[in-house]
């Protein structure tokens, strides 16, 4: 998953020194095998593999279910074999010794699935374990019996494990070629959907219908095509786009405000023309991200700027989205006025407002933990409102409002059926979003908020209104919100108070994290990342196959960005170099003493061999 | 302890000048606590003036009561001659009070132009703000130096010496200190000092609360001792070195 990003660094300048192979550190080889065997069990138990069998990515031989056992050796043979690269600190060049490491990691991982693949041939769990499916077992053996399935686990982890420590071997060049054809086809058998939707669009249905098989999948002969496709445009585009990136950076003043520009426009033009040639489905997956961007940009401001950690950000989304029912839809129980999107837009902005001052008001008093706990209540608190009986005959409790009519704007009306209108009025709130959020982040209230985020008490000392400044940023993000709430009811047709679940706002958080805090990009990427391709809290992604795991995968993906990149995937530069300066300085120093030590014997090594030789050479 | 709570409000040496900022019978309370007891300050334009006080004795609810921190529960806190009990903190930032926090407390993850910009948050005249960073500039040219990296990965020395940028930035007439001396490296806590005093020659009133009394009293006029909430000797700087009962109590002689 991660495997390129971090074998990125590679070492400029090789030590030149190899460790023997034996040499290993059989502690590490063993825990990295462990977790190798448990991981793999742990997936087949929850039923990743037969439950995603049926898509398949290349044609007969890799389906989603077994890929997602199979990067797991390999990237924990990856993983064993990494050394730490460290400034001013020679680490060996990696060899025969780290292959082994790698290798061995596979083959334990490999055993450890062969004694379970036995396991689930002799006992019989089915009982706690929903997923010891005999179906699982025949999946694991390849259909072939129990000695086939044994043998070829123990085989191919290995080989996996070997493969994947082979990337810190192969030169440079070659790994970058190598993984860019890898992921390039992973890509786009992931991506089918929307490849064959978008080439639909252009009048290029031939070519994708000869790529992908019938039954989904790219053919095998076209995976090779591909790699090889991908293989050659990575070498002989190698290192334009870091010059173009580069020269890019250089420019100054009016040239580099007509560059900004250009690409501008570029992207803009992108988003306005490409919905016109996707399908019905593409158009809904982009609304479905547009309305989350709009929710994760707001939660941006609240989190990212101001450093408040609303967990009740759901809030918001309702409030819009019960304003906007009750305000548009004929059946609204109690008061239907029937008015127009417009009109009722300023009035949820109003709403919004409002109920961002109040909720604010007793919160952003509090600090940290206090505050996360409280927001979490009054997000649920809204939520419990709208479904209580007590206030059914205003907002119709669990059976909510039905029948809420589209955006009528006179020459087209923007409804659900037609999701591509739908995403252009998502994309215009996203566009005002992104503008408030870029131009509140280089103003005076922006470094109010930053400060805040700081140190609190010095950004009070310092003159700053800070209860005024946090309400603030609590309103504003308030606001983003319920505009997604209002287009969103208007996109369903209805509301009910469950599409304001808590996991809502906890997805938002780990959109916004996952992508990068308190960056406006970070946000884009994660968005479509996150919604896009795994799908909302009840929106399927492009791996709509997911479905069922996607909690898991959230979680086990904020866990692993909470420790390897907390920057997230699109860091603001401030905001890694800070993270991982720290303890960068501190590796240096620790291993900085570890290193003389090996240095020293080194020395020793060569004085030895220096008087072997001396020897021999008298002897001669 | 000889000066006692009947200190007089005739400060040595400064005649019928105007105090720049003053505590008259000041009292707070900490909900039922009480921690200043009948406290009576003056800080005059161009003093340096340091108050001393060993743990607890309120020095630091003193600094937090002059920016406004901390609201008095009687007495009153007197900028230029007006009562601000009841004034917000931005207030009296833009009337010339701010404050140098304990530890520095720069924005860490924030640049050291922003932390300086951030002084000057209450300020709109743009050409007196670029005027006042090239003045941080030329006290304190190493900081020009580190403009753009961020002010949590400076030196100690460094982030010193941007602390204080940052309260100039607000055009202060009363600098307030806490603690300026604290976590940093011996051979700094001169040159922090160094610094203190030049700001003062400039012209500036400083009003600092000190651990290192020896220190502060060597560069400062005036002193004030604090003890349990209450000042408990207030004389000039030589007369308190000269203390003996002062000697024994803070600069650990027998």
């Amino acid at each position: 998953m991660s495997a390129t990003m971090t074998s990125s660094s590679a070492p400029s300048s090789r030590s030149g020194y190899r460790a023997p192979v034996a040499d290993q550190d059989w502690r590490n080889v063993g825990k990295w095998g462990g977790l190798c065997t448990l991981a793999l069990v742990l997936v087949s138990l929850i039923g990743m593999p037969v439950g995603l069998d049926r898509r398949i990515l290349i044609h007969p031989v890799l389906s989603l279910g077994y890929l997602s056992l199979l990067w797991i050796p390999l990237v924990l043979g990856f993983v064993v074999s990494r050394h730490v690269e460290l400034e001013g600190v020679e680490s060996p060049e990696p060899g025969g010794r780290d292959l082994l490491a790698g290798a061995l990691t596979g083959l334990l991982g490999g055993f450890g699935m062969a004694v379970f693949i036995v396991a689930l041939d002799t006992f019989n769990l089915r009982d706690p374990l929903v997923n010891w499916s005999p179906q699982l077992l025949e999946l694991l053996n390849y259909g072939r019996g129990l000695g086939f399935g044994v043998v070829a686990w123990i085989a191919a982890c290995s080989v996996l494990g070997l493969l994947g420590s082979s990337i810190h071997v192969i030169p440079a060049g070659v790994r970058r070629v190598v993984s860019y054809g890898a992921f390039g086809l992973l890509g786009i058998a992931v991506l089918e959907g929307a490849i064959a939707d978008l080439s639909e669009g252009f009048g290029l249905q031939s070519l994708t219908d000869s790529i992908y098989a019938n039954r989904g999948g790219v053919t095998v002969v076209w995976s090779i095509v591909l790699v090889v496709i991908i293989g050659v445009v990575s070498m002989l585009t190698r290192g334009r786009f870091k010059a173009a990136k580069a020269n890019y950076g250089e420019l100054q003043g009016p040239e580099r405000k007509r560059a900004s520009m250009i690409l501008f426009l570029l992207v803009a033009l992108l988003t306005i023309i490409l919905p016109l040639f996707l399908g019905t489905i593409m158009n809904e997956l982009l609304a479905n991200v547009g309305l989350f961007l709009l929710l994760a940009l707001g939660l941006n401001i609240v989190v990212g700027l101001a450093g408040i950690l609303d967990l009740g950000y759901v809030a918001f989304f309702a409030v819009g989205g019960y304003t906007t029912a009750v305000l548009t839809s004929p059946d609204s129980p109690f008061f239907a006025p029937e008015m127009h999107f417009a009109i009722t837009l300023v009035i949820v902005v109003v709403f919004a407002g409002l109920v961002g001052l109040i909720i604010g008001a007793p919160v952003i008093r509090m600090r940290g933990d206090y505050l996360a706990i409280v927001t979490l209540g009054f997000g649920e608190i809204i939520r419990l409102l709208f479904m209580s009986d007590w206030l059914k005959p205003y907002f119709g409790g669990a059976q909510g409002i039905t029948n809420v009519p589209g955006v009528d704007l006179g020459f087209v009306t923007i409804k659900g059926t037609d999701p591509r209108s739908v995403f252009y009025l998502v994309l215009v709130f996203c566009a005002l979003a992104i503008y408030i959020s870029w131009r509140l982040q280089a103003s005076r209230l922006g470094r109010a908020w930053m400060a805040i985020r700081e140190d609190e008490k010095v950004a009070e000392a310092m003159g700053i209104n800070t209860v005024n400044a946090k309400l603030l940023a609590f309103v504003v993000g308030a606001v983003l919100a319920s505009f997604s709430g209002a287009i969103l009811v208007a996109k369903v047709g209805s509301v009910f108070p469950n599409s304001f679940m808590i996991l809502v706002s906890i997805i938002i958080l780990v959109v916004v994290i996952v992508g990068g805090m308190g960056n406006i990009a970070g946000v884009l990427v994660g968005s479509f990342v996150l919604i896009g391709v795994l799908g909302g809290p009840r929106q399927p992604g492009l791996l709509h196959e997911f479905q069922s795991f996607k909690l898991l995968i959230y979680g086990a993906l904020l866990v692993f960005m909470m420790l390897q990149r907390p920057e997230g995937l699109v860091p603001s530069a401030r905001r890694s170099q800070e993270l991982h300066q720290e303890e960068f300085l501190q590796d240096v120093w620790l291993k900085g003493e570890e290193h003389e030590g090996e240095e020293h014997e080194e020395e020793l090594h060569a004085a030895e061999a220096s008087g072997a030789e001396g020897h021999e050479g008298s002897g001669a | 302890m000889s000066a006692g709570g009947d200190s007089t409000m005739a400060p040595i040496g400064n005649g019928d000048r105007v105090a720049l900022l003053e505590f008259r019978d000041v009292n707070t309370h900490y909900g039922a606590v009480h921690i200043l007891k009948d406290v009576n300050l003056a800080i005059y334009p161009g003093e340096l003036v340091c108050l001393l006080g060993g743990n607890a004795s309120g020095k630091t609810t003193t600094l937090k009561t002059l920016l406004g921190m901390v609201v008095p529960t009687s007495g009153d806190v007197v900028l230029n001659g007006e009562v601000v009990n009841n004034k917000p903190i931005s207030y009296r930032v833009e009337n010339g009070v701010t404050m140098v926090p304990e530890n520095r407390r720069l924005f860490k993850r924030l640049t050291v132009k922003e932390n300086l910009v951030l002084g000057a948050y209450l300020r709109s005249d743009r050409d007196g703000i670029e005027a006042d960073l090239q003045h941080v500039f030329e006290l304190f040219p190493r900081v020009e130096e580190r403009l753009s990296q961020k002010a949590g990965t400076l030196s100690g020395g460094e982030q010193q010496m941007v602390a204080i940028g940052r309260a100039l930035m607000s055009r202060p007439t009363v600098l307030l200190m806490d603690e300026p001396s604290m976590g940093l490296a011996p051979a700094l806590v001169q040159q922090n000092f160094d610094l203190i005093q030049q700001i003062n020659e400039e012209g500036m009133a400083v009003f600092m609360v000190e651990q290192n009394a020896n220190m502060a009293l060597s560069i400062a006029d005036r002193g004030w001792v604090l003890q349990t909430g209450m000042v408990v000797l207030d004389d000039s700087a030589e007369s308190l070195l000269a203390n003996p009962e002062m000697r024994a109590a803070y600069l650990g002689e027998t």
